[in-house]
């Protein structure tokens, strides 16, 4: 286990280390729901409610399944089996105990099973060999991240909606240079915290 | 490779797949289980006791009560909505499509999309009671043209059937070749409503579509088909003194119904039936409709055939309905127009109408 703090780990994966715009993960829900900011909202939310979630169970999953019975190259297959599983009781119990969040996110939750920004802090963690408490904070992190750049694209798209562009430009092409010039911008950032 | 280590992942990966199913199966007998809900339909009219956990749809559906679907409960169609006073939670990013802001107000939601939790009141229209299901048995099936079937069915001895002409029923496949399931589709009435012992539909060939492939390959004369209905409010108003019918392919159907239903109440319409037919090929009923036509003034037939071939002797229209249109309807005071066909056809014509006068409140359409 890395002596990082959690707590820096959880700063560098909002900023530094953003999912999104340093390690350009889960990035087919962020181009296609991005045209609006409320629903960008929505995704954001599950997608770090499902994050935090997945990767504290599969933490779990890693450290008494996967280390003991010493079959650690079957993690990819049993890591996306756990957030699929995970992610449809998750929808049963939301749409159960929270009618109205289930409301909003629902239509999300499907679409996240195949987020490979989920799979990828799980990954990571595993990689970089994370305690508990570094994991939790990391895939917090890492949901707010997302759901921050996910909502800066959103804020961006709808100011872009009346504007006059060049023909060819808009629609995917606009949503990659935003993301390109909001990725330099985070560069900025940069040597404030390392994690990588 | 090792013998053990083969054996250790398929056995480890039997284990954790194994236990993932029975936590999904144990979540899924817990968290969707809402026990029994009380139903409670028109203000205390009807009431119900059903299981919670399904759609609302397929939910009345089991207890006999048909609301229409065209989509099969994919939030495609937006046809079975259900004004639900009490019990639906907040209108989901599915419905919002179908919902406007006034149908909003009145709590009409779409009835496939919401799931019974609990207890709910709803109210949905008395007709829809009379919405049943039939076992009919074919009497015939007959070539109308190269891709057109007419199926002509009986009731069961002793159940008749009432609907509006120009509605539609719901027709029920049996699973074939490779079609494992059963599937329903819409096809308008085409016999007379004062036929209450027969149904008959016009139902077009669809290269590859699951529902006309049977009908047009599998089905044969003496067997037993599911029909439900009627639905739709493609019907009759009859608030003016000219009735403009628009017709292409099997959109004749409701057309031939509407038709007789004006006649045969005696009811004082003018009536103009603009059919539009690609080739002379496509045409059919073409005799039966001259015939009413010299036994009722108050009739006239307008075939269109939009490509004829030389050899063809065709003298009626040349050209798309649209061309006939545009030159023999001169506005939209005092009448009314029905429509019924393919989209791409249906909003031309509804444009050429709007042009001369005609409103949503005069045009009435079901498209195919
Ligand atoms: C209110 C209403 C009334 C209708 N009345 C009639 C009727 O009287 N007679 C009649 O023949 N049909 C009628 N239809 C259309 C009918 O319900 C079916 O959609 C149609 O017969 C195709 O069914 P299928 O199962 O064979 O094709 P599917 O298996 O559903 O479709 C196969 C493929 O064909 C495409 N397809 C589906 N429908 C059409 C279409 N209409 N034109 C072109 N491509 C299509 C689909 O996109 C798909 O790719 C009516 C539809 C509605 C909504
Ligand atoms: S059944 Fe088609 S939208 Fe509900």
């Amino acid at each position: 286990m890395p002596q990082i703090s959690p707590f820096i780990i959880f700063f560098a994966s909002i900023i530094t280390s953003n999912m999104i715009l340093s390690n350009f993960l889960g990035m087919c829900s962020y181009l296609s729901v991005s045209s609006e900011y409320k629903t960008a909202t929505g995704l954001g939310m599950a997608v770090t409610l499902v994050l935090v979630l997945t990767t504290v169970i599969n933490w779990a999953v890693y450290e008494y399944v996967i280390v003991p019975l010493e079959i650690e190259y079957l993690q990819y297959i049993i890591f996306i089996m756990v957030i699929a599983a995970l992610v449809q009781i998750l929808e049963m119990g939301m749409d159960r105990y929270m009618p109205d969040l289930h409301a909003k996110l629902g239509i999300f939750l499907p679409l996240i099973t195949v987020n490979c920004a989920i799979l990828g802090v799980t990954l990571f963690m595993v990689i970089r060999h994370y305690g508990f408490f570094q994991s939790l904070m990391f895939s917090l992190g890492s949901g707010l991240g997302w759901w921050l750049a996910i909502n800066m694209l959103a804020a961006i798209r709808e100011k872009l909606k009346n504007a006059k562009l060049p023909p060819g430009i808009s629609g995917a092409a606009l949503s990659f240079i935003i993301t390109g010039i909001m990725a330099m911008a985070f560069i900025g950032f940069s040597g404030i915290f390392t994690i990588q | 490779m090792d013998f053990s280590v083969i054996l250790r992942t398929v056995g480890s990966l039997a284990l954790i797949s194994g236990a993932l199913s029975i936590i999904i199966s144990v979540a899924e007998k817990v968290l969707n289980n809402y026990g029994t809900c009380e139903l409670d339909i028109n203000q205390g009219q009807k009431k119900l006791s059903v299981q919670g956990g399904s759609s609302l749809l397929s939910t009345l559906a089991a207890e006999k009560i048909f609301i229409p679907s065209a989509c099969g409960g994919k939030a495609t169609c937006g046809l079975c909505k259900v004004q639900v006073l009490e019990g639906a939670g907040p209108l989901l990013p599915t419905e919002e499509p179908y919902i406007s802001q006034q149908e909003r107000e009145e709590h009409m939601r779409l009835s496939c999309q919401i799931k019974v939790k609990g207890n709910m009141r709803l109210m949905i229209p008395e007709e829809l009671f009379n919405i049943r299901e039939y076992i009919c048995r074919v009497e015939s099936i007959t070539d109308m043209t190269y891709d057109i079937k007419l199926l002509r069915m009986k009731l069961p001895e002793g159940e008749t059937v009432t609907f509006k002409a120009g509605q539609f029923m719901q027709f029920y496949t049996k699973p074939y070749g490779k079609v494992k399931e059963e599937v329903f589709r819409a096809y308008s009435i085409s016999s007379k409503a004062s036929e209450h012992d027969h149904i008959e539909l016009l139902i077009r060939l669809v290269p590859g579509g699951i529902c006309t492939t049977y009908v047009h390959t599998v089905l044969q004369e003496a067997d037993q088909v599911r029909l439900s209905g009627p639905y739709g409010d493609f019907y009759l108003r009859g608030d003016c003194e000219e009735l403009i019918m628009i017709a292409g392919g099997s959109g004749l159907a409701p057309i031939r119904s509407l038709v007789y239903d004006v006649i045969e109440k005696g009811l004082p319409h003018k009536m103009r039936f603009f059919f539009g037919a690609n080739t002379v090929r496509d045409l059919y009923y073409m005799e039966e409709f001259a015939q009413i036509e010299r036994d009722y003034p108050q009739f006239k037939f307008i075939p269109c055939v939009a490509r004829p071939e030389p050899q063809d002797n065709w003298t009626g229209e040349t050209g798309f309905v649209t061309v006939a249109l545009e030159n023999q309807v001169d506005s939209g005071d005092g009448k009314e127009a029905y429509l019924c066909g393919s989209p791409g056809m249906l909003d031309a014509c509804i444009k050429i109408l709007k042009d001369k006068g005609f409103t949503d409140q005069t045009i009435f359409y079901d498209k195919f």
